[in-house]
């Protein structure tokens, strides 16, 4: 161990620091730990996600990779270092201020890696061309945004412009606003789950299990315990006082925080570590005292349904659950259509690969446990937390670090009941921040699904009947399991009428990855096959692939295979809204083609629609709005923005909700202690069940204020020093807050509310309505195949999608250009494989230089239920993506491409069965 | 003392034989490689070794120091049948690992989908090999042994790469084939390059990378090319067999084996194109 320390000058942003610190430190380390600048991010410590990149003499380099010892006597410039004059004046550069006015940033995780790379371009070249853009940033990676804004900000930081006038009252919904919560994002000091600590605080790791079945006892923990430096603690599962079993649907909780006896997949933590943070860093665990007896594994489901031994003794045959959806006799009407099709698809398991590991702080403030972590949900970490450490659940705290990203994963717990029993346990504060190794193995993955359906069209090509049946591997234990295979036999036929329809979906065991949560809840691998099937129906039909679906798409008014009528159906609008450059692009690919050249042009379409919010089950988000004596406007919004933007979304509903300038409001939360709960950020849920909550409670305190001052529905209300001022024409009224007794939150005015989405329950059948509002959406894809060698380039994505109403149309073009990057994703390059791709140059997640040019456009088919007519957004985006590309492959190519991801390997085989090689 | 940076080769050498060391320069790999915040040591860092940064013209040869970096190399004045290393480097993960990772880290790393191998391969390279006993030199392909395998002996540090004067002829290029754009492993990447006389190739080097445990000159293409008008065309008499023969691709994550020997055979014939067009 390089312990040894040696006295390291450094000039850092212009000031020479002088540091004792090993001198073989990763210059990451040295920075964060020693020095405080937290702005610089670790993802990987490997030097494959480039969020570490600082300037050493100006050149960009990643900090994690660089000996401390090579950085002494040079000049290291972080990203608290770029602002006007150093920094020192708290102005933002101009690059910052572009990433802003771009949206540039969502969660904010890679956006100092960004700004680093950027500014060394910048610095050696004012006005790059967008290739050079590419170059400079492409070795730092974003999971949000997509980079096309990235890389605008940056041609655009020559042009320093004005943000543009916060939207005055009236005028918030629709503006595209600059996210409320940004700029910490792009200074660098936003709290990330790594980035806050209390002094003192213990560094606490975890043992994992290295085998993907194993049962497993302890030697001597105590001596080990005693004997090893650093080490001050050592904590099992015969340490927890409450109900081990966690999970995120009450009814399937069966995870423990720690493995009892068995570890039913590699990674599962079955004791944790905790001391002094430098040797504790230190100190290899391959020492621990545990001895494993490996079990006989399976990772497949087809040998998880054989298997003798169940992953859990109380699921015999390894089926978690299942789901059907059920209308009409397919079968029959499958028998008596014109055309038939069949196919099979089989996907893979996909990580989220938020570029910030899981990471978090624990602390007792009385005997109250406080958890800063990163989260998508705070009020289930509060109350899984409290039930595995065995507290009331007020005596459990979450304060939401910022998310580097979460996209499904960061629902289920991952450090907070490790954190939480160290701190409980010891009394002492402590902390922990996964590896990325550790991130890969332990967090939840999509749903690898094998998918086989039938689809039958009439003679005039109308959809006659469907037939799906998936098997979804949900690995070890339920996470999200029984919601997956829930919502893909509603989701499966897609926005068709589909008359006679029967799909089936089952989650079954194995000792894979816990699947979970991922952007669309296992409907992305089902459109998969159902939108490549369609392909080739209209093909079978003799009909153009956009006018087929265009023809059997849902309208306004028509009931769907779940038995729900649907109102607002934008479908064909998007659909509608692609033609043009539909009809441009198979011409192109028609003089491309005419070449015969070894790169083929291919054109492809897919749609989408996606039930917002929890299927069938209540999922109520409740805003609390509250005025203080001084005349301040406080919104507690328990929404947890992952970079999504729901602190800008929801503050833009409720300002015209209530009628004030979106400047008056101050966010508070999300924060257990102080916040009521909005749920969780999955589902598409926040814009619409959260911010229909917002729209409620603005509207209350609204009519609040009106009756106070005796005032019509058409007053303008404004928050004043001590008072609000209510104007109706020329006349004007004053209600002095001063005078007004506060409640019990300390507010003189409040106004609660509290939105559920009108739902009810699945019958036998599948039939009900199990969401009451719905998104759109169709996508367009143009690529380019090497025939020779199978690479697939995306050149261009035109995407509509349907979003009732754009609260903020540059937020939603960031979520879309964000969900087309992670379709790309599943479709061409990611394949997570245990034991095999555990860091980010094995698991390959796109660059800034896979992406294609993108076009959003943004149908506004106003819902009836959404708030200002919004429909959700955020899982939507993805689903059409993957289809879309392998319709465009078969264009190009006429290779079906029946396994994803579309490695070279497997297109190149694709191609060569298409030509009966 | 755990970890010695020296200025002076000798001083490197002599620390060298007296500890067992990891020789540190970008440590874009051992870093990578490593879970803990700093790097199990003892650590000799050779990046301060001003004689081991340079790149220069010599008498007879063109010297690369071994910590020189991706970015020094395309940075210097090299000729034209350098261009293949050039495009290596261009390749080499991403600005940030440019910037940090050297050729020597690269070779010594012996990875058989090293971007920087198959180019210097082609430039005919050895490298300069120094211990408490003197220097050797060895030609590259003998320096790599295989996956993670190196001739270096303990005790030994990896100074330079060299490049006789005669491989400085010629045009050269490279193409290397990864699933993505950025930050990628090879799946399979090809080296060559071409001596004119006369309208006519003089002398071909061609080297495939990932291919095979060890980077591999392709002889029988070398041989066939001979003579060949350089123009379009050039890669015409070059058959599969010719560059499957010297091949032993393996199945991974990136690629089947059957997939990277067509890919290999398809890249040879694009990067000879590319070079004569």
């Amino acid at each position: 161990m390089n312990v040894e320390r040696q006295t390291l000058t450094l000039v850092v942003n212009g000031e020479e620091r002088t540091v004792a610190a090993p001198p073989a430190r990763r210059l990451s380390e040295l920075l964060r730990e020693d020095l405080g600048l937290k702005g610089t991010k670790v993802g990987c410590n490997a030097g494959d996600c480039g969020a570490c990149t600082v300037l050493v003499d100006g050149a960009p380099v990643c900090s994690c990779l660089m000996p401390a010892r090579q950085a002494a006597g040079r000049r290291v410039t972080t990203v608290e270092g770029i602002g006007g004059e150093g920094g020192s004046d708290g102005r933002l550069a101009d690059l910052q201020a572009a990433f802003l006015r771009h949206g540039a940033a969502q969660c904010g995780i890679c956006t100092p890696g960004m700004l680093m790379a950027a500014t060394s371009l910048l610095r050696e070249n004012p006005h790059p061309s967008r290739a050079e853009v590419k170059d400079a940033i492409g070795g730092v990676l974003c999971r949000c945004t997509g980079y096309q804004k990235i890389v605008d900000a940056v041609l655009d930081a020559a042009h320093p412009g004005v943000a543009p006038a916060l939207p005055g009252a009236g005028e918030a919904v629709g503006a595209r606003i600059e996210r409320l919560d940004g700029v910490p994002k792009v200074a660098g000091t936003e709290v990330f789950g790594a980035d806050f600590w209390p002094e003192g605080a213990l560094w606490v790791r975890a043992v994992r299990s290295p085998h993907h079945d194993a049962t497993f006892s302890f030697g001597d923990l105590d001596a080990w315990c005693r004997d090893t430096p650093g080490v001050e603690f050592v904590f099992t599962a015969a340490d927890i006082d409450g109900d081990n079993r966690f999970g995120v649907i009450p009814a399937f909780a069966e995870q423990p925080a720690l493995a009892e006896g068995r570890a039913r997949f590699r990674g599962e933590a079955v004791a944790l570590v905790a001391g002094e943070t430098a040797s504790l860093g230190e100190l290899d665990l391959s020492g621990f005292p545990v001895q494993w007896q490996p079990g006989d594994d399976y990772v497949e489901p087809e040998a998880a349904l054989a298997a003798e031994r169940p992953v859990h003794d109380d699921r015999p045959g390894n089926v978690l659950t299942s789901g059907m959806v059920r209308q009409g006799d397919a079968e029959a009407a499958l028998s008596a259509s014109a055309h038939v099709v069949d196919g099979a698809m089989r996907t893979a398991y996909v990580e989220h690969a938020y570029i910030e590991p899981e990471a978090g702080t624990a602390w007792m403030e009385g005997d109250v446990l406080c958890i800063q972590a990163c989260t998508q949900a705070p009020i289930m970490d509060r109350d899984d937390t409290a039930k595995v450490l065995g507290l009331e659940k007020e005596k459990v705290r979450i304060l939401p670090a910022a998310a580097g990203g979460g996209f499904g994963s960061k629902l289920d717990l991952s450090v907070q009941p490790l954190i939480g029993l160290v701190a409980l346990k010891t009394g002492r504060p402590c902390r922990m921040v996964y590896a990325r190794s550790e991130s890969l193995m332990s967090s939840t993955k999509r749903h690898p699904a094998t998918l086989r359906a039938r689809i039958g069209a009439d003679a005039e090509g109308r959809v006659t009947a469907m037939t799906m049946e998936g098997d979804f591997n949900t690995g070890a234990y339920a996470s999200w399991g029984p919601t997956v295979a829930g919502r893909v036999p509603i989701h499966a036929p897609g926005p068709y009428r589909t008359p006679a329809y029967e799909g089936r979906a089952r989650a079954v065991h194995t000792h894979g990855p816990v699947s979970g949560a991922f952007r669309g809840f296992g409907v992305p691998q089902a459109a998969v096959l159902q939108e490549t099937l369609y392909d080739e129906l209209a093909e079978a039909c003799g009909m153009d692939r956009l006018e087929f679906r265009r023809l059997n798409a849902l309208r306004d008014g028509d009931v769907t295979a779940f038995g729900q009528e649907l109102q607002a159906v934008g479908t064909v609008e998007c659909l509608d809204a692609l033609r043009t450059r539909w009809e441009e692009a198979l011409a192109l690919a028609n003089i491309v083609n005419a070449e015969q050249g070894p790169v083929r042009r291919g054109v492809g379409v897919a749609s989408c629609w996606y039930g917002c919010g929890n299927t069938s089950i209540p999922n109520p988000s409740t805003i609390r709005l509250g005025v203080t004596a001084e005349g301040r406007l406080r919104l507690h919004q328990g929404a947890v923005d992952i970079g999504q933007g729901s602190n800008t979304v929801i503050p833009q509903i409720l300002a015209d909700a209530l009628g004030v300038g979106i400047d008056a409001i101050e966010c508070i939360g999300a924060d257990t202690a102080i916040t009521p709960d909005c749920g969780k950020t999955s589902g598409s849920r926040q814009t619409y069940v959260s911010g229909k909550a917002a729209e409620l409670a603005g509207r209350a305190l609204r009519q609040t204020i009106l009756r106070l001052s005796n005032r019509g529905e058409g007053a303008a209300i404004a928050f004043d020093a001590g008072r609000i001022v209510i104007t109706e024409g020329a006349e004007r009224s004053e209600i002095d807050l001063s005078r007004l007794e506060a409640d019990a939150n300390g507010y003189v005015l409040a106004a609660e509310e509290t939105y559920d989405p009108p739902t009810t329950g699945l019958d036998q059948n599948g039939q009900g309505k199990p969401y009451a509002v719905f998104g759109y959406g169709a996508q367009l894809v143009e690529l380019d195949v090497d025939v020779k060698l199978g690479t697939v380039k995306v050149r261009r994505i035109t995407a509509a999608h349907d979003v009732g109403r754009a609260i903020n149309p540059l937020l939603a073009e960031g979520q879309i250009e964000g969900g087309i990057a992670q379709g790309l994703g599943m479709a061409l390059l990611e394949e997570y494989l245990p034991g095999v791709t555990e860091n980010l140059h094995d698991y390959l997640i796109p660059t800034v230089g896979d992406m294609p040019e993108i076009q959003s456009i943004l149908i506004e088919k106003t819902d009836p239920e959404g708030p200002m007519g919004a429909k959700g957004l955020g899982e939507h985006v993805l689903i059409p993506t993957a289809p879309a590309i392998l319709n465009a492959i078969r264009h190009a190519t006429g290779a079906k491409v029946t396994r994803l991801p579309a490695l070279p390997h497997r297109v190149l085989a694709a191609i060569r069965e298409a030509e009966g090689r | 003392m755990t970890y010695f940076r020296p200025t002076e080769l000798t001083d490197a050498i002599d620390w060298l034989a007296d500890n067992e060391a990891r020789i540190a320069a970008g440590c874009t790999d051992l870093f990578a490689a490593e879970t803990g915040p700093s790097l199990k040591g003892p650590v000799l860092d050779v990046t301060a070794v001003t004689a081991m940064r340079k790149i220069e013209r010599l008498a007879d040869h063109w010297r690369i120091g071994a910590a020189a970096t991706w970015t020094d190399v395309l940075r210097a004045d090299l000729p034209v049948a350098f261009d293949g290393l050039k495009l290596a480097a261009r390749e080499v993960g991403s600005v940030q690992i440019q910037n940090a990772g050297t050729v020597g880290g690269n070779l010594c790393n012996a990875s058989p989908a090293a971007d920087g191998v198959p180019p210097l391969l082609t430039l005919d390279a050895s490298v300069e090999i120094a211990s408490k006993s003197g220097v050797r030199t060895l030609l590259l392909q003998d320096f790599i042994t295989g996956p993670r395998q190196t001739a270096l002996a303990p005790g030994e540090l990896l100074t330079a790469v060299l490049v006789p004067e005669a491989a400085g002829a010629g045009r050269a290029n490279f193409v290397k084939l990864g699933a993505r754009k950025y930050l990628v492993i090879s799946i399979a990447m090809v080296a060559v390059r071409l001596v004119e006389l006369e309208g006519h190739v003089a002398k071909a080097a061609v080297a495939v990378g990932a291919c095979s445990a060890v980077a591999q000159r392709l002889p029988a293409v070398e041989k066939a090319l001979q003579g060949e008008p350089m123009v379009a065309g050039v890669s015409v008499p070059v058959t599969d067999a010719m560059i499957a023969d010297a091949l032993a691709p393996i199945t991974d994550i990136r690629a089947d084996a059957e997939y990277r020997a067509d890919a290999a055979c398809e890249l040879v014939r694009r990067t000879l194109e590319g070079a004569v067009t």
